[in-house]
């Protein structure tokens, strides 16, 4: 636990002194602020078809698909600039275990997203004080946490795709591809098939939050996808790390 | 301390060591030479567990790399070719983020101790991307340094140094070599002179000789080989010293005055060919043995291991 600690908190302190997690935190706060404004500047107007008062959905909503474009550029560098800068060989001479590596540069990545969300829990709290009696909460926590799970699983596939390449780009448009092949294209097929378009549709990473954690439904199976996907990137990173070895 | 046996590496269908056998005793230094691409810090990266090897056994301080890697990567500090450096740290950040990795439970004294030892004292809170090449590599010996391992494993540690700082980190290494096992690559023959206890030559993934510097060097021409230097004309002292009893050949040498023995055996005969010399009325200026230099001997075994044969004690 130690070992998956000093890698996070290096990766963490990292970040606030990189320039594209800057970048990463101001579009993603900035946006998520646009929307935010825009939805209840608008209020008013839509209420004729949305006849009820905004909620936290309209902050959580932006932020998971913000997460589609924003965990790529956090996850990319995380293995492989250690590989490109030849501090792998350091890591993997520390006693330190391959998958405790693979788990803190996670860690890292995911306590700074933790961090944005924390900071963007301003707008449910001026959302909250602008109506009256208040935000349901319930809505507000499932969403978060929604939203936290979508992250763990977009930064686990990604650390596990970063472990693969030596190339950060490389990393970077790869996750991209796989985040909008799954937040996406995979919900065609599932609506196309007469037969069998349940396996794409349990597969579509985006109805697991809008449909019900976004409306502050909370399934298990919903819970349960998200955790194995973020195993599935971890477990891949490990793997990843482990082949480099025999290379 | 280090026990290696038949250690073979193979990248796809490249072999790039071949059934190494050595050993590294506690409070040794032991030089390992060759020539770029010989297979030695493949046989590093071995040894720290940073790669399996294909076949053989090796065991570090005790432990068998492959079964206890991370108890080997407790007990050995590694500095490899290309210092791994993150440059956007300080060097004391640095060496925290190493020595927490390491569980120090006196981390910042340990650190302060460590920095005084390899001369970056007054540099702990600089950038590591600020430092000139010579000061990385010490922190980078720094980082190897800072657990106090049992085994040393240095990868061209002298490389991109200045003089001065090349005679301090020799310094270095010697002395953290009597109390530890230091194995140390490089292809600057004198540095092995310098400071290894024993020299390995590896060449092609396979050692073509192992001994003491001095042994090499004495090898195994220059031990029979003498150079005799006379104040006049060599010719009529030739034949003459041809033919004393355990004299081989006499030939001229390549400056005037001067006369290459080789003889046919390893006793003593230094004493009758001085009398021999001064009998024939002429004055002995210089009698000594020719050894070979380190480079000669590293010429030879690695411009043909297969014809060089091996010089094994």
């Amino acid at each position: 636990m130690r070992n998956i600690w000093t890698i996070a908190s290096r990766e963490y302190k990292h970040y606030f002194i990189s320039p594209i997690a800057y970048v990463v935190a101001f579009l993603f706060l900035a946006t998520v602020g646009i929307i935010f404004a825009l939805t209840i500047l608008n209020a008013n107007d839509s209420a004729l078809y949305y006849p009820s008062a905004p909620d936290a959905s309209s902050v959580t909503g932006p932020m998971a698909f913000l997460l589609l474009l924003t965990s790529p550029a956090l996850t990319m560098r995380l293995l492989a600039d250690e590989q490109r800068m030849g501090t792998m060989e350091l890591l993997l001479t520390a006693p330190l275990r391959d998958w405790e590596l693979v788990l803190g540069k996670w860690l890292g990545a995911f306590l700074f997203i933790a961090t944005l969300a924390g900071v963007s829990l301003i707008f449910p709290l001026i959302l909250d004080i602008l109506i009256d009696p208040g935000i349901d909460k319930g809505v507000l926590f499932v969403g978060y946490l929604g939203v936290l799970l979508v992250a763990a699983a977009m930064l686990g596939l990604g650390v596990g795709i970063s472990a693969m390449f030596s190339n950060q780009v490389a990393a970077f448009f790869v996750s991209l591809v796989i985040f909008v092949i799954m937040w996406w294209l995979i919900g065609v097929p599932a609506s196309l098939l007469p037969n069998g378009g349940e396996v794409f549709r349990y597969l579509d990473m985006a109805s697991h939050f809008y449909e019900s954690m976004i409306i502050g439904v909370i399934n298990l199976a919903d819970i349960v996808y998200y955790l194995s996907l973020t195993a599935l990137g971890l477990f891949t990173g490990t793997i990843a790390v482990e082949i480099r070895r025999w290379r | 301390m280090i026990r290696v046996e038949g250690l073979t590496k193979d990248y796809g269908s490249r072999r790039a060591i071949n059934a190494l056998t050595f050993e590294a005793q506690q409070g040794e230094v032991l030089g390992f030479l060759g020539p770029n691409g010989a297979g030695k810090t493949t046989t590093m990266r071995i040894l720290t567990g940073y790669m399996p090897a294909s076949s053989g056994r090796a065991t570090v301080a005790g432990y068998d790399v492959m079964e206890e890697s991370l108890e080997v990567r407790r007990r050995v500090g590694y500095l490899p070719e290309t210092v791994p450096l993150y440059t956007d740290m300080t060097v004391f950040d640095y060496l925290k983020f190493m020595a927490n990795l390491r569980h120090l439970p006196d981390a910042e004294a340990r650190i302060d101790e460590t920095l005084e030892l390899v001369g970056m004292a007054d540099r702990a809170g600089g950038y590591i991307g600020k430092l000139s090449k010579g000061m990385r590599q010490r922190v980078g010996l720094a980082q190897a340094l800072l657990h106090r391992p049992e085994v040393l494993i240095l990868d061209e540690p002298t490389i991109g140094l200045d003089p001065g700082q090349v005679v301090e980190v020799r310094n270095l290494i010697r002395d953290v070599g009597r109390e530890r096992t230091v194995l140390l690559s490089t292809h600057i023959l004198s540095e092995a002179q310098q400071i290894c206890d024993r020299v390995l030559i590896i060449n092609k993934g396979e050692i073509v000789a192992e001994d003491t510097p001095s042994n090499l060097q004495m090898g195994l021409e220059g031990a029979t080989r003498l150079l005799v230097r006379i104040n006049g004309d060599t010719a009529a002292l030739l034949e003459k010293l041809g033919e004393l009893e355990g004299v081989q050949t006499a030939k001229p040498g390549a400056e005037k005055g001067e006369i290459e023995l080789n003889l046919a055996t390893r006793e003593e005969i230094r004493p009758e060919i001085a009398r021999a010399v001064v009998s024939g009325g002429f004055d002995l200026l210089e009698l000594r043995p020719i050894g070979m230099s380190l480079e000669d001997i590293f010429l030879q075994l690695t411009r043909d291991n297969s014809a060089g044969g091996k010089s094994k004690e």
